[in-house]
């Protein structure tokens, strides 16, 4: 590797050649202010369109500056950081991206996470000098996601996400100069679009143009209506996230907290999506044993693979983009909507209420879930089996309004009977998880012998897309896991092109699963975080006493007192789903 | 004989198309069409004076000729040999008419090289383009010449992008060859998008065939088989004569499979632009007929490097192609030996604005300023007074008279703090406001800017929206300072040649021109007169005689005043429009 010298700020330095300025005054200390840029280090995502121009440096003998972020060091080169000319640069060109935002700060949603703000906090910006016309557009609301395009700060990162990462296609760049503005084609709304709402364009947006859908006020009201129970689920991703809200590391587990927290925010039962994950397994994993079984015995009208069905971003994509395909995934429902189902079923008939007088609320790191719960055919008579998904960041600041001091809490436990669930369930937040879990049941019950070591390591791991084989007992069963939409379409083309041989595949919309959901805690391109989070959920699994979905006990019951059997008419009516064919030819009005 | 009518763009907005149908008709009408040919060329430049008849062989050049003048052509001219004189030019300063083109004061000093074939051959038919040696470099190159030596024989000749950029074509070629690839591209970039630049499309709808064989030869140089022509929508002239061009190259083997035998093969097609200015950027245009958005990504990767579908491209611009057969037919050291040191051969420029003679010109590098405006161009219109001239289109700068004897090449433009650009050439006079031109040029980068990057998107927006403070009279002296700093920042800040130039306009007229600044600001005034909200239309007490009629036709009521009385404009209702002004008869309304 050829190693070459720069001088940056009077420091000489050796650095790898292809090395970016930014990246070379990182290794000495020097922390050249970006804004545009996005990079992911785990997961190979990088967003530098070198548009924003706030990084610019002064590089001895060129004519003009340097941005920082695409600029790679040549020998000898000598760089300036901060001298005079840059910084009245770099504070101009802020100030001019400042002009054409609106200055609502007070009242935005992304005020304190904002990193426009911190970047004009930072530089010290105390008026704008060049004021004038600001560009406004139409405010765009869907049932997950709002797009207030007036702060768009045209950086690019959600396209980038949208089309390079998730290959959804939604989001690019229209109009020109001025106007320019990242947009549905033709500025339709995303509710007109092939939108997935994935919220990765959420995650990544450094500013208030990209936000959920916020349900705080509609959960506070349900909370203060006595005549409502109302319920609540937590999605595993969530206890692994939450805690960054309130300042703790990235990577510790709130889960005690958390309940505690939902208990002292009135919910009458405090419950767990986790519940419902081993539920799912126990319909999917039998759905899936029923399809290798099948096939073994030489049925050919059997689909293999089996693709999983959680997340509600990949099922919009596949509706989508592969409605050829519609009979390949599992017809299981998410988690979150299987407990809804049951809340509103067997646990309002075992409290002797009506379904109208129960609100299910789900805390989710996700905000496909959003658009989830409001799909038709998860409602009865009109009355949906979930009505409410917060995500992660509302429910922190849920527990703020409230004046619960979250770090003071003491840990509490679920409530029962939807509250016990086992490691199996928890890891469905990770990448490999569903899968993982899915594989310890599919196992035991395939084979009819106990597992000695439940850890699955070969189908962990942060890598797009991943081969593993499974030794289930003399019959290898090849798995396949994608994360990243964009991932998920080379999987699925593989299938198409009849390339592909596996038995199960698991996919999940967005990069990491969902402990790097569009609803969590910000991570503001440190990808570190999502490690953490993996890490802490994995740490979960490893402390559980149970870590088989089939060995839940309450799980057990639920079979035989309501449900019979997994896949059976009752499951069958309340746990599984259809998929419809979404493909939209563009007409232009 | 042969009688050459200008098929150029603004020849044909003036019924040139009726005038070479007519001639036609009329020569068939004689029985003369066997001894007379009526040929439809390329534009011949001097737009001023169009459309443009010339009779060949005795070389008669007729100008503004309209389609009642057809009949007094062939009656006296083809059939008596009598030239017809009212047509014919008149030298503005002896008043004598002059009949052949090379005794103009337009002409005299041009070297036309790229536009060599323009005004002189039927751009639809490729006998009439080899009959001039058209694709006798390209023979020469294929059969005598290995590509190295092709490529030093262009370094040789310091030919330089025409397109703006100025960087040396040969070593550009130098480096798209040495790039390894399975598949390179030769494009050539006719993304014209200059105000008032019509060099490329001249070039195109007048000579195809010089930019077809130039690409070929480019092709067998980087080792490219495919040619790709950006082409603006907005000129299906020259769109036609390159397909109708093409195709006649294809049908005689001078593009295809194995080109005159000798294993060469190379073809082109053509992208069409929907007239975006940045696509004119190299990288903008790549992803523009990559069917992207087309706006600039940061270089390097370059083009020659990484271009079109990532492999290897080599960009020029058509008036660079266009040179090229030259040089390989002529020689490099002969193409040097025009020029400056720094900057060899010619320039097209499109001369326009207030000048006499308005049209298209090839000059040599090192020509001065004065040269151009006063000989070429015949001076400025109606005797006025010259006062800048703005080069290097809406990215370019003013210069003014203290540059008239700067001799013009890429480096000299620069210094004075314009530049070359692709060639427009736009000359003021002293009724020029010089804050609204730079307004005037920057209207045009604000809704050009492909809005990728901060400082060109809002900057530039910003900029024109103090100009306009400034033209309504709010303007303060801290608007100037902002405008210094924020032009400054934009040029050191934005990510491509768009938004790096395109504060020229304010910059140089700020430093040339302060003092009309300072008269907006200060004095609230403009010295030009040009700017409306800064007028102040007066009643002379001692001329008003107390008509009413300015009360009468003012739109607004600014005017009041008794019958006999003196009448007085209320300044603070007045909009401007003149109309007392126009109707005083007794020369009472003045403007302040």
């Amino acid at each position: 590797m050829e190693m070459i010298k720069v001088t940056i700020d009077n420091k000489v330095i050796e650095v790898e050649k292809g090395t970016t300025i930014l990246d070379a005054a990182h290794t000495v200390g020097i922390n050249i202010p970006t804004l545009c840029y996005l990079h992911l280090h785990d997961l190979n995502i990088t967003n530098k369109p070198a548009g924003c121009r706030v990084c610019v440096v002064e590089v001895k003998g060129r004519r003009n500056l340097a941005p920082a972020c695409v600029t790679e060091c040549t020998p000898g080169m000598e760089v300036s950081t901060h001298n005079i000319r840059v910084l009245n640069s770099r504070k101009t060109v802020l100030e001019l991206i400042l002009s054409d935002h609106p200055t609502d700060c007070l009242i935005c949603p992304k005020s304190g996470s904002c990193d426009l703000q911190s970047l004009a906090q930072e530089m010290g910006i105390r008026q704008i000098r060049y004021e004038g016309e600001q560009s406004t557009y139409r405010e765009d609301t869907s049932p997950a996601i709002i797009r207030d395009v007036d702060k768009c700060i045209m950086c690019r990162r959600c396209e980038m996400m949208c089309n390079d990462v998730q290959t959804v296609g939604v989001l690019s760049a229209v109009n020109r100069g001025f106007m320019a503005v990242v947009a549905p084609a033709f500025e339709r709304n995303l509710d007109h679009s092939e939108c997935t709402y994935c919220g990765q364009c959420v995650a990544v947006c450094p500013t208030g143009a990209l936000t959920e859908v916020d349900h705080t006020n509609n959960v506070i009201r349900t909370l203060a209506d006595p005549s409502k129970t109302v319920i609540v689920q937590t999605a595993p991703a969530v206890r692994a996230a939450l805690g960054e809200e309130f300042g703790m590391e990235a990577g510790t587990l709130v889960t005690g907290k958390m309940a505690a927290a939902l208990r002292r925010l009135g919910f009458d039962y405090v419950f767990d999506t986790d519940f419902a994950a081993d539920l799912t397994i126990m319909e999917e994993g039998t759905e899936l044993l029923d399809r290798i079984t099948r096939h073994l015995k030489g049925d050919t009208t059997v689909k293999l693979p089996i693709l999983t069905s959680c997340c509600p971003g990949w099922v919009s994509f596949f509706e989508h983009q592969f409605p050829d395909m519609l009979d390949i995934p599992s017809t299981a429902r998410s988690p979150q909507q299987m407990f809804g189902s049951i809340a509103k079923t067997y646990f309002a008939e075992k409290l002797g209420i009506k379904r109208e007088n129960m609100v299910v609320v789900s805390i989710m790191p996700c905000l496909a879930k959003k658009y989830e719960c409001s799909r038709n055919e998860f409602k009865v008579d009109g009355n949906p089996d979930v009505d409410f998904a917060v995500s992660t960041r509302e429910l922190a600041h849920l527990i703020k309004q409230a004046n619960i001091n979250f770090l003071e809490l003491p840990d509490e436990d679920f409530d029962r009977p939807l509250g016990d669930s086992t490691g199996a369930a928890v890891i469905f937040g990770a990448t490999g998880g569903v899968i993982e879990a899915a594989t310890r049941t599919a196992y035991e019950v395939f084979t009819g012998k106990k597992l000695d070591k439940v850890d699955f390591e070969q189908l962990r791991g942060m890598e797009w897309i991943r081969r593993a084989e499974v030794d289930f007992d003399g019959f290898p069963i090849k798995i396949g896991i994608a994360h990243g939409l964009g991932n998920a379409r080379k999987l699925l083309e593989e299938i198409r092109d009849g390339k592909a041989d596996f038995h199960a595949i698991e996919i999940m919309a967005c990069p990491g699963g969902c402990i790097g959901g569009g609803g969590q805690p910000l991570h503001h391109g440190d990808s570190s975080i999502l490690k953490a989070r993996t890490a802490a959920l994995y740490r979960e699994d490893a402390g559980k006493a149970i870590r088989k979905s089939h060995e839940n006990p309450f799980i057990q019951k639920l079979y035989e007192d309501f449900l019979g059997k997994p896949c059976g008419h009752k499951s069958h009516h309340l746990l599984h789903t259809h998929y419809f064919d979404k493909s939209n030819p563009v007409e232009i009005e | 004989m042969h009688l050459l009518v200008c098929g150029g763009t603004g020849c044909r907005a003036s019924e040139s198309e009726t005038i070479f149908h007519d001639l036609k008709t009329t020569i068939a009408s004689k029985g003369l069409e066997n001894e007379v040919q009526v040929i439809t060329t390329g534009c011949f430049g001097f737009c001023e004076k169009g459309p443009i008849v010339k009779v060949m062989p005795d070389n008669t050049f007729y100008t503004r000729v309209t389609p009642a003048d057809v009949t007094e052509i062939i009656e006296e001219h083809v059939i008596k040999g009598r030239k017809v004189t009212r047509l014919l030019y008149i030298n503005p300063e002896t008043q004598e008419s002059v009949s052949d083109s090379k005794h103009m004061g337009f002409y005299r000093k041009q070297i036309r090289i790229a536009l060599r074939n323009c005004g002189f051959i039927d751009p639809e038919n490729i006998d009439e383009y080899i009959g001039r040696d058209g694709y006798q470099a390209l023979g020469k190159c294929l059969t005598e010449m290995t590509p190295e030596q092709v490529i030093e024989m262009m370094k040789k000749s310091g030919l330089r992008g025409r397109g703006g950029g100025g960087f040396p074509a040969g070593l550009k070629w130098e480096i798209t060859r040495a790039s390894m690839a399975d598949q390179k591209y030769v494009v050539c970039n006719a993304d014209e998008g200059d105000p008032g630049a019509f060099m490329d499309r001249s070039i195109l709808e007048g000579d195809p065939h010089s930019v077809i064989e130039a690409m070929a030869i480019c092709g067998y140089c980087i080792d490219g088989s495919k040619g790709l022509v950006y082409i603006r929508a907005e000129y299906p002239l020259a769109i036609d004569r390159l397909k109708t061009a093409i195709g006649q190259a294809r049908e005689y083997g001078l593009l295809g499979d194995n080109i005159l035998g000798t294993g060469f093969s190379f073809d082109i097609e053509l992208r069409y632009g929907a007239g975006a200015f940045v696509c004119g950027e190299e990288t903008a245009l790549i992803h523009s007929m990559e069917g992207l958005r087309g706006e600039p990504t940061v270089k390097p990767p370059f083009p020659s490097v990484s271009g079109y579908l990532g492999k290897p491209t080599n960009v020029n611009n058509v008036e660079t192609f266009a040179n090229v057969p030259v040089i390989i037919n002529r020689g490099a050291e002969w193409f040097s030996s025009i020029g400056t040191e720094k900057s060899r051969g010619t320039k097209v420029f499109a001369l326009a604005g207030k000048i006499n003679n308005v049209g298209l010109i090839e000059v040599p590098m090192g020509i001065s300023l004065r040269e151009v405006i006063f000989e070429i161009g015949g001076g400025i219109k109606d005797g006025k007074k010259f006062k800048a001239v703005q080069t290097g289109g809406p990215s370019g700068g003013c210069l003014t008279a203290k540059h008239l004897d700067t001799p013009i090449d890429y480096d000299n433009l620069i210094a004075a703090g314009s530049m070359m650009g692709s060639g427009g050439m736009i000359v003021l006079d002293e009724d020029d406001c010089m804050v609204s031109i730079a307004k005037f040029y920057l209207d045009f980068t604000v809704e050009e800017s492909c809005g990728k990057c901060a400082p060109c998107r809002i900057g530039n927006k910003r900029l024109i929206e103090i100009l306009e403070k400034i033209c309504k009279g709010n303007g303060t002296m801290e608007d100037l300072d902002n405008l210094r700093n924020l032009g400054q920042v934009i040029k050191d800040t934005s990510l491509c040649g768009l938004g790096q130039t395109s504060p020229n306009p304010v910059l140089s007229t700020m430093d040339n021109f302060y003092h009309e600044y300072l008269a907006h600001v200060v004095d609230k005034k403009c010295p030009s007169g040009q700017c409306k909200a800064l007028l102040r239309y007066i009643i002379d007490a001692e001329n008003c005689v107390g008509c009413t009629a300015c009360a009468r036709i003012c739109p607004v009521n600014a005017i009041s005043g008794e019958r006999k009385g003196v009448h007085i404009v209320d300044q603070a209702v007045c909009i401007k429009c003149g109309a007392c002004l126009e109707k005083c008869k007794f020369n009472a309304v003045f403007i302040k």
